[in-house]
């Protein structure tokens, strides 16, 4: 089972001078069980493309189907189906709004008509996966949490509705670099123990490099490559015309081949070109 | 969805009306807003109309534009044409209970309802035709003179500038959280009354926030540099009076004139 988006195009606001095409005619598959990448520029749809998902936004032209149901319809299977992606905005920590931190976890599951003592259990399992201990800030106000923590709080009121499909609208935006990597260690553990699927937006390439299984790539609204992530970074040109830069180990990679080091030149993260440099190294017989 | 609200939204553009002094502008809408309300003979409403939809056609937008502005209002005209449409003492064409509805009063409803349109319609020309920024420099020069009696004429503009700057900002925002609320399982605009405005507080409560945020940066921001308001700011725009406003001053005179003596003489 998978999200498919068949031939969906988009048009912002229809028949006025600000007419604008923000998605054109896209196709693509996210693939259940795996961690889907979607990059592109500034203004190239995916913040559009993602609000389809579950149906924020009702595409101008095409089908959405989740696990096969067409959620565009207006029956309580399509509502079921919408249910099953959550959607982490950019900057999620602007939608807490409650008096507590549980309160405001809790907000998700009781609009879904989970029961209190179900909700309760939901909200104690997303606060311990965002390392948010319960007894200690369960009942202190967002708004005194740092921004780091008001991040982790807001993705947990989207975890505690425990979505088969969570979509990251640039989930590290805005962090340090060791609050980035914690918070993306942890959706790759919720990937890994729970086999949640995970659609990740970015233009962070790197980022991308280390955690997708599958990468889809924007420009101007049209899909332009998708992929696992080896073949899309070996398509420099395309990289660079959607606006986008290559990892910077697959960079180096490059770099060293064209310096005549004979490598296979297929690693985009670190620890695949340590091998692949220490082989080549070896063939060499430097090493 | 909420973004693409476009009452009060300036459309880009290079016509005569776009290229006409902000100033101007303002002074002859006002003058024909009086003049709406003021003259009642039917040829009068005739021309009226007529120079109305002329300047419309004239600024190159669609039509559907400006019918679109009138949309919000559409229930107020409606009230008050019926309104008209059963108080007006005259000759009875129906009755029903207590209510008589009178040929005058169809006439007097209709008349009623056509200057509101009117006024509608030009304010939102003007509204879509000038730039907010244009738009407050020209009040800002227009309340000026009042700054003797000690009227805060430019921070009171200033205070419109920045209100003017943030309505597309807050709307969107607003769309941002609506949605992220609405991806929370929330249901916002479902329900009876008490439900949608419970309903709407997973909204408001951020948007606030977020409101009382950006006000904050904001006053950092012109602090920052150095903003001091009110005397001897010099403009990087100076406004200036161009051929395109002798000639609409002109035009609008004759229009003037013209609807004093259908007035007057017959």
């Amino acid at each position: 089972m998978s999200i498919e988006l068949k031939n969906i195009s988009y048009t912002y606001m229809p028949k006025t001078p600000f007419e604008h095409l923000a998605l054109d005619d896209i196709s693509i598959t996210v693939p259940e069980g795996k961690i889907t990448a979607i990059a592109g520029h500034t203004g190239s749809g995916k913040s559009t493309l993602i609000q389809h998902f579950n149906g924020l936004l009702k595409p101008s032209k095409g089908t959405i189907l989740v696990d096969g149901v067409d959620i565009g319809k207006k029956n309580t299977e399509a509502k079921a189906a919408r249910r099953k992606v959550g959607i982490v905005f950019q900057y999620p920590e602007y939608q807490l709004f409650e008096e507590t931190i549980s309160k405001d976890i809790s907000f998700g599951p009781m609009n879904i008509g989970c029961s209190e003592a179900e909700t309760l259990e939901r909200v104690k399992q997303a606060m311990a996966f965002v390392n948010l201990d319960y007894d200690k800030y369960a009942h202190r106000s967002p708004f005194q949490l740092s921004g780091g923590q008001k991040r982790r709080a807001a993705i947990a009121g989207i975890l505690a509705l425990q979505p088969k499909y969570l979509v990251l609208d640039e989930p590290t935006a805005g962090l340090d670099p060791k609050g980035r990597e914690a918070l993306m260690e942890k959706f790759r553990r919720l990937h890994r123990e729970r086999g949640t699927t995970i659609v990740l937006i970015s233009h962070n390439m790197d980022n991308i490099a280390s955690y997708a299984d599958n990468v889809i790539i924007l420009n101007k609204g049209k899909v332009t490559m998708e992929a696992p992530p080896e073949e899309v970074f070996s398509q420099k040109e395309l990289i660079s015309q959607a606006g986008l830069e290559l990892p910077e180990v697959k960079t180096i990679m490059n770099e060293l081949a064209q310096n005549g080091l004979e490598i296979q030149n297929n690693a985009y993260t670190m620890d695949k070109a340590v091998e692949e440099i220490i082989e080549a190294l070896r063939r060499k017989g430097k090493c | 969805m909420l973004t693409d609200i476009t009452l009060g939204q300036y459309f880009p553009g290079n016509s005569p009306i776009h290229n006409m002094d902000a100033r101007v502008k303002i002074v002859l809408l006002f003058i024909y807003i009086v003049a709406v309300f003021l003259f009642d003979n039917h040829i009068n409403y005739g021309i009226m109309t007529a120079g109305a939809i002329g300047v419309v056609l004239l600024s190159g937008l669609p039509l559907g534009m400006i019918l679109k502005s009138i949309k919000p209002l559409w229930w107020i005209i409606l009230f008050s044409f019926g309104i008209h449409l059963f108080s007006t003492p005259g000759e009875p064409i129906f009755k029903l209970w207590n209510f008589v509805m009178t040929k005058e009063g169809i006439i007097q409803g209709f008349i009623i309802s056509l200057r509101l349109v009117l006024m509608i319609a030009i304010s939102s020309l003007l509204m879509f035709t000038t730039s907010p920024l244009k738009l407050t420099d020209a009040l800002e020069s227009l309340m000026s003179p009042l700054k003797k009696i000690g009227f805060p004429a430019h921070e009171l503009a200033m205070m419109m500038t920045i209100a003017m700057r943030f309505i597309p900002t807050l709307l969107e925002e607003t769309d941002k959280i609506i949605k992220a609320q609405q991806s929370r399982g929330s249901d916002i605009g479902d329900g009876n009354f008490f439900q949608r405005a419970k309903g709407m507080i997973p909204v408001l409560v951020p948007l606030f926030i977020s409101a009382f945020r950006r006000a904050d940066e904001l006053a950092i921001a012109m602090e920052a540099r150095c903003y001091q308001g009110g005397v001897d700011r010099t403009r990087m725009k100076q406004q200036r009076l161009h051929n395109v406003d002798f000639w609409a001053g002109g035009i609008f005179g004759v229009f003037l004139i013209s609807l004093i003596l259908v007035q007057f003489t017959l």
